[in-house]
């Protein structure tokens, strides 16, 4: 029940891919998703308090690009920027894609990942302690939030969109959508 | 076969999510707290808001789970009502118990609140049957969660000479000083368990990547130097690698965490009632599987059948476990 | 200027000294030292107390005929069968009054006879205090991790309580206290063979970060801090706050020096500066904070008012 197999690693072919495609699609969509989490998940600011204010780098390092997220209540963002090109920071969480995503989803517990040393925190440990923990209430589902963009389409795109993601899934070794059991249980 | 005594499994939950998970998860009762610094897990971003609370209470009660409020810190002198308060508020919402520390405090509650039920927190350190004696005619205390100072044959002395129930960490994180008596932490940063509801504050924490090594200070002081690869600690002070003459090391306790689940039949013998995971500020799938994994181990104690242990340990801080002071040779 | 008239409390002495040691220590404050109260007794580890028990007799007489009101102290941790008959039987004797460092204490204190309290029972607000008080406490050195605004609280309602309120003023700080023997430890050994290392390091034993930074001093089960508490340049503050008085700490070298030092600074007799110099100049290597009451954090540098 403990964790049995290593942290999946994003395919090396998908890396590099990646870092020949253009990142404007993805930046698109996860500038969109920060607002919308505010909408759905106001009581995330609530414990996050003053580090609401804090701009985190999280950091996924086995792909070519770097998310800068500041989780203001107030005006959220979540840019997407090639690592080179990512500015201030206050705080930096540095993992496996696999690992940052399975944080999210409550598939793993942070301090084991740290402990382990699969995660990587840098700067202000306050911020990230509290951004982990507001995150860890909200039970988040990625896919879910992704397809909760498309509004009144949301059940419509649900079923489709669990499907790809779980396809990807499967073939890069990270899961996209919040699992019953997660590797832990 | 004889009839095995039934332990209650206390379960730790930072948020309502991490309550909701060990309740399915199998808890017969979970500790919380309010987020302030009421509670001696007062980290960023985790406890529950009063609304919370008590929507947390009527979760676990149509559950058939109780839910015991830790108000463990020693209140500040001249905030005294806020903590009062925060005792009324657990006696409104139902808590099956709240969890305190303060002599004022448990005098205040005992007064104000007869029927509410008293436990006495870690954190007041009743390391010996006369200290509980004196709660118990003092304050109506009903259970003593014990300091991880003693030996199990120490615990089944004690519980031959008092009336109240006693509850032992069985998993989770260790202090190896004596709880409530600890002013390490606010040594180096000023913030301390006792007054604060924080050790070893993360406010205080510096992780740094230095010349291949990872570099952990709290309030300045280096605490770890860590190679690649290898595990890394918390920086919490008494976990921390020092030199004291010509030892250089681990000087207080080695990056360990607390796994007694192999003493889980010598425990219910000692008489204990119930056994408790540490933990409030590690997440809800930490907490969902520890529980699952722990209250299997009571299941299997009861039916008679052999415990299943140390399939934890990837959970744990520096991946180490120890059976701490339960076993005399620790001291 | 406030009037310094503060009562001075000699400590319990926090370290395992040889037994000739120890019996000189007490001659030199019953006959020098300018203190009113002498605490007495074990207060770390009771596995040290038999080498010195069968002197503390004459120690509480010379020191009574020096003029100083002795007072016994209990043991901080009480666990085994006979540290807590130890407890028990000091409350037996009604000669001499009690400190209570263990509340397993409280069972046998009675109103009637009057105890106090020691640094390290958690006394950190007015109602624990007020609950003590009822009970007998007729004083109490308060914790020395509190701030100077809960001391000032505290005071407060302890004038109308008519209990005196002591803080610790001079000596190496007891962060903490444990099941386990650090000085056993760091010599590889258990606490059960111990061999007495303890002895080895008369102020304790200086651990330092991975950085070399001085940082805390192991004495057996008990932790302190490396930096000595040193409050000879706030006496004003205190007194205006209304404390009553002061505990210093014994250390080895000249302690008695240590005491008229701050007999001089309460008496007006040098300044608070020049008993800060003089105190200086008696421990050269000692580091002094005032950090917990005044400052950010425990360990902050001296910054006397």
């Amino acid at each position: 029940m403990s964790r049995e197999t290593p942290i999946p690693i994003f395919p090396a072919a998908g890396a590099a891919a990646l870092r020949h495609l253009p990142l404007w699609p993805l930046a698109l969509a996860a500038g969109r998703l920060a607002p919308s989490l505010v909408r759905r998940h106001e009581k995330m600011f609530a414990r996050l308090g003053e580090q609401a204010e804090k701009t985190f780098l999280i950091d996924p390092a086995d792909l070519p690009f770097v998310f800068v997220l500041s989780p203001r209540p107030d005006r959220p963002r979540l840019d997407t920027v090639r690592r080179e090109a990512a500015g201030h920071w206050d705080a930096r969480v540095a993992g496996p894609l696999a690992a940052l995503i399975g944080l999210v989803h409550g598939a793993y517990d942070g301090d084991a990942l740290f402990f382990s040393r699969d995660l990587v925190i840098e700067g202000d440990t306050e911020a990230v302690l509290a951004l982990r923990n507001a995150i860890d209430n909200e039970e988040i589902d990625l896919a879910r939030e992704a397809s909760a963009l498309l509004g009144p389409l949301e059940t419509i795109a649900t079923g489709p969109a669990r499907r790809l993601a779980g396809a990807l899934g499967r073939w890069t070794g990270v899961a996209l959508t919040r699992g019953e059991n997660g590797p832990l249980t | 076969m004889t009839a095995r005594p039934g332990l209650e499994l206390v379960c730790p939950a930072g948020t309502p999510a991490a309550l909701r998970g060990a309740v399915e998860a199998g808890a017969h009762a979970i500790y919380c707290g309010f987020n302030d610094e009421t509670n001696a897990r007062n980290f960023p971003g985790l406890n529950f808001s009063r609304d919370e609370m008590a929507e947390a209470i009527k979760f676990a009660h149509g559950r058939g789970a109780k839910v015991l409020v830790a108000l463990n810190t020693f209140p500040r002198a001249g905030a005294f009502w806020r903590w009062s308060k925060a005792v009324d508020d657990c006696a409104r919402f139902g808590a099956d118990a709240v969890i305190l520390a303060d002599l004022g405090l448990l005098e205040d509650s005992a007064r104000r609140h007869p029927d509410l039920r008293l436990h006495l927190s870690v954190q007041a350190a009743a390391a010996n049957a006369d200290t509980i004696n004196f709660y118990a005619r003092a304050f109506g205390v009903k259970r003593v969660v014990l300091p991880r100072v003693l030996t199990v044959q120490e615990i089944a002395a004690i519980n031959r000479e008092i009336d109240v129930e006693t509850e032992v960490f069985i998993f989770g994180g260790l202090c190896v000083m004596t709880e409530g008596r600890c002013s390490l932490s606010s040594y180096a940063t000023g913030k301390s368990p006792n007054m604060n509801g924080a050790c070893s504050p993360a406010s205080h924490v510096e992780y740094r990547e230095e010349g291949g090594y990872l570099m952990s200070r709290l309030g300045g002081f280096a605490i770890h130097r860590v190679a690649a690869g290898q595990p890394a600690p918390y920086p919490t002070l008494c976990k921390g690698v020092f030199e004291a003459g010509d030892y250089k090391g681990y000087v207080f306790e080695d990056p360990v965490s607390l796994d007694a689940a192999a003493l889980i039949p010598q425990l219910a013998e000692a008489g204990v009632a119930a056994l408790k995971i540490e933990g409030r500020q590690r997440s809800r799938a930490y907490t969902e599987a520890v529980v699952r994994n722990f209250r299997r181990a009571l299941d299997d104690y009861a039916a008679g059948r052999p415990i299943a242990a140390g399939e934890l340990r990837a959970l744990t801080e520096g991946q180490q476990t120890t059976s701490g002071a339960y076993r005399k040779t620790w001291r | 200027m406030a009037d310094r008239t503060f009562t001075l409390t000699l400590g319990p002495l926090q370290f395992n000294w040889p037994a000739q040691k120890f019996v000189d220590f007490y001659a030199a404050v019953a006959d020098e030292a300018p203190v009113d109260r002498v605490v007495i007794g074990e207060l770390v580890c009771s596995k040290r107390a038999p080498f010195y028990a069968d002197r503390i007799p004459a120690a509480i007489e010379r020191l009574e005929r020096g003029g100083k009101k002795v007072v016994l102290a209990s043991l901080a941790l009480v666990t085994l069968e006979r540290e807590r008959r130890a407890a028990r039987e000091l409350f037996q004797q009604t000669e001499h009054e009690v400190e209570i460092n263990d509340l397993a204490l409280m069972n046998w204190a009675r109103e009637e006879t009057p105890f106090s309290i020691g640094p390290l029972v958690n006394v950190y607000n007015e109602a624990t205090l007020a609950f003590l008080v009822r009970r007998g406490a007729r004083r109490v050195c308060l914790p020395p991790e509190l701030p100077f605004a809960s001391v000032e609280t505290i005071v407060k309602a302890s004038g109308d309580l008519g209990a005196a309120i002591e803080v610790w003023a001079y000596g190496r700080i007891p962060l903490a206290i444990s099941g386990r023997c650090y000085h056993a430890r760091a010599h590889s050994l258990s606490k059960d063979s111990c061999q007495f290392v303890c002895e080895k390091d008369p102020d304790g034993l200086p651990t330092k970060t991975l950085e070399g930074v001085e940082f805390l001093a192991v004495n057996g089960v008990q932790t302190l801090s490396y930096k000595y508490a040193n409050l000879i340049g706030d006496l004003d503050r205190l007194a205006e706050a209304g404390v009553t008085s002061l505990r210093l700490s014994p250390h080895s070298g000249d302690f008695v020096a240590v005491t008229k030092v701050f007999a001089d600074v309460c008496a007006s007799r040098i300044s608070p500066q020049e008993g800060l110099a003089r105190l200086a100049s008696e421990s050269p290597e000692a580091d002094f904070t005032n950090g917990f009451l005044f400052g950010d954090r425990g360990a902050a540098p001296l910054a006397p008012s």
